[in-house]
């Protein structure tokens, strides 16, 4: 009974939420909706969960002196920092003149924007790597890259003002954005879709039954 | 000037006497106009507001049209058109939406189901504001027991599912269906292999999306096929996580990972961590285990977004051994680019399927194919029948 009732409950309310896609009606739509907002009570005691597991792991990292230990410090310090200004603040706690949104805006956030524009430095390395021309696909990518790096700002109709307008950089790539790149995109999209589909019947069908625990 | 008055059998009454009072309110205000700086005067109200339902929904939006004002053929005398809402033809009025001189027609999609309302139009221009002569009601939105723009849908979905039980079916039965060879997924094994030899740990990464999100589900079935890899490899595992659904579920799927593989004493109940669902918190933590831990294996399985590259370029930095696998293509550049190997949208997938290698979970795999060949036959017919000016194929397929 322990895995019949978790599949059994898996491919009620599998089947039920397919319905709902085509049925408005109340009586199917309403309770669809309440099943997926009673998630958010799910997730918050998902919360107490990770939020334990966090101290667990970092506490001991602090206590046995791990390799980058002072770190753990001050992401416990973080951690419950934030807890507790936000349960002072109480229910307006993510209010525009909070502490806590002083805080996050004042420390998280450029935190935040400076790990993104790492980002800038990163697709330069990573594209002086990816157009090494070593194959005749390689060949064709960097030469694709070209065109569309180029044709996307004016100096490449610049360059190309002599030629007719279909034959200008930035008609140029815009073909290859709206042709071969966007024909291999749907193909890839329809594929992972039928995916999408084929694992949630391997689910509701209770053929993937890994997620419900090891014991059999 | 007529009234006009659109009424429910109950409401026709009310709705006459308001539409009255009405008429006299805005002819009264239109008088009263203040007048703009270069005297424009009042616009002259829409009229002949109608309503119905909006067809195919729940039973919260309705579709509003009306006769523009005469004044449309003055520029600059109609500036919007202001939709208020009331429970009575007298009201109280609220606002619902406005909408630029012009535009006959706007749909209120918040409205109660089965709740009675009453609407009115108000002409506002730099002349200033008239009320509507006339008041429409009782409008009450119904839901509907099919949506009709899905039958395409419906019946695609059907011999999708048919396609994949037959072959499930198939299967059962002792035919096993042959599957291409996937490298990427056999390069999981290899990965976990050389981090054994160099005594590194791996590194999972099932995405950074909730488990509403079907990746991620996908992303922590393979998690289990990989963790019964490393328990029989006896090499430990870190699976940082970022929602607290999916932490509670990659720890159950690598406890079981090693419980299959016969070493339930070796799971760790450290290898799996819950991070921070802020998504550059959680690059940070990322990027500081492979800094720090220097794991020689990096599985990317899931669903990613600008995270991609700083994580797979951070690895690359590493020197490990890199297999993502993504279903979101604008991060697929950015995997094939700075991993060995990458798992393109459906591969990831089929990849639990390959790995376990049962013939139940491969025989929908080709369930898959036979609806991919079903898609292209759609995709020529609705080139030729386009071509052919015969629009009924793609305007079925349209869905709402």
């Amino acid at each position: 009974m322990k895995r019949e009732i978790p599949l059994m409950a898996t491919a009620v309310i599998g089947i039920f939420m397919i319905l709902s896609f085509f049925v408005p009606h109340q009586l199917v739509s309403v309770p669809a909706d309440f099943l997926q907002t009673s998630a958010v009570i799910v997730v918050a005691f998902g919360y107490v969960l990770g939020g334990a597991n966090a101290l667990r792991i970092n506490f001991d990292a602090i206590y046995k002196r791990r390799e980058g230990w002072p770190y753990k410090i001050v992401l416990v310090a973080g951690l419950l920092t934030m807890v507790t200004v936000g349960a002072i603040e109480g229910r307006g706690f993510q209010g525009e003149h909070t502490r806590f949104t002083w805080i996050y805006n004042s420390v998280y956030s450029p935190m935040q924007s400076t790990m993104f524009a790492l980002l800038a430095f990163y697709i330069a390395s990573a594209a002086f790597r990816a157009f090494r021309i070593r194959t005749l696909e390689a060949a064709l990518l960097a030469v694709a890259a070209l065109i569309v790096m180029i044709g996307r700002v004016p100096i490449g109709d610049w360059l190309t003002h002599a030629l007719p307008a279909p034959y200008r950089l930035s008609a140029l790539q815009e073909w290859i954005m709206d042709n071969p790149q966007n024909s291999a995109k749907r193909a890839i999209l329809i594929g992972a879709a039928l995916g999408v589909m084929a694992t949630g019947l391997r689910v509701i069908l209770g053929l993937e039954r890994s997620y419900l625990s090891g014991e059999d | 000037m007529s009234l006009e008055v659109t009424a429910g059998a109950r409401g026709w009454r009310w709705s006459s006497a308001a539409g009255v009072v009405l008429m006299l309110l805005a002819l009264k205000a239109r008088a009263e106009a203040p007048a703009a700086a270069n005297s424009t005067p009042a616009p002259a109200p829409a009229s002949g507001l109608e309503w119905k339902d909006v067809p195919n929904d729940a039973g919260h939006a309705v579709e509003l049209d009306w006769k523009p004002s005469p004044d449309e053929a003055h520029p600059g005398v109609v500036a919007t058109y202001v939709l208020e809402r009331g429970p009575a033809p007298g009201g109280p009025w609220s606002v619902v939406d406005s909408t630029t001189g012009g535009s006959t027609t706007k749909v209120d999609p918040t409205l109660d189901r089965g709740v009675s309302y009453f609407y009115r139009v108000i002409t506002v221009g730099p002349g200033g504001r008239t009320p509507a002569l006339s008041v429409t009601g009782p409008v009450v939105a119904t839901s509907q027991w099919f949506n009709t723009t899905r039958w395409s849908v419906l019946v695609l979905m059907f011999l999708f599912f048919a396609f994949v039980l037959w072959y499930i079916w198939s299967a059962q039965s002792g035919k096993k269906p042959f599957v291409r060879r996937i490298p990427g997924i056999d390069a999981i094994e290899e990965a976990i292999g050389r981090a054994t030899e160099m005594g590194r740990p791996v590194l999972y990464v099932p995405g950074i999306q909730d488990i509403d999100e079907i990746q991620t589900v996908q992303g922590l079935i393979i998690l289990e096929s990989v963790a019964k890899m490393t328990a029989r490899y006896q090499t430990p595992i870190t699976v940082p996580v970022a929602y607290p659904i999916p932490f509670t579920i990659a720890e159950e799927m690598v406890r079981s990972g090693y419980l299959h593989a016969g070493r339930p004493e070796q799971y760790d109940p450290n290898s799996v961590r819950f991070v921070s669902p802020e998504q550059f918190a959680y690059v940070a933590a990322l990027t500081g285990i492979m800094l720090r831990d220097r794991p020689a294996a990096h599985i990317f399985m899931g669903s990613f977004y600008a995270e991609s590259l700083l994580l797979a370029e951070t690895g690359f930095s590493t020197g490990a051994i890199q297999v993502a696998g993504t279903a979101n293509v604008h991060q697929l550049p950015f995997f094939v680019v700075a991993c060995d190997y990458t798992l393109i949208g459906e591969e990831l997938y089929a990849a639990s399927a390959y790995l376990s290698g049962e013939p139940r979970l491969v025989g929908g795999l080709k369930g898959a194919d036979m609806m991919k060949v079903l898609i292209i036959l759609m995709v020529l017919i609705g080139c030729i029948l386009e071509t052919l000016n015969l629009h009924g194929f793609t305007q079925w397929m349209a869905t709402q």
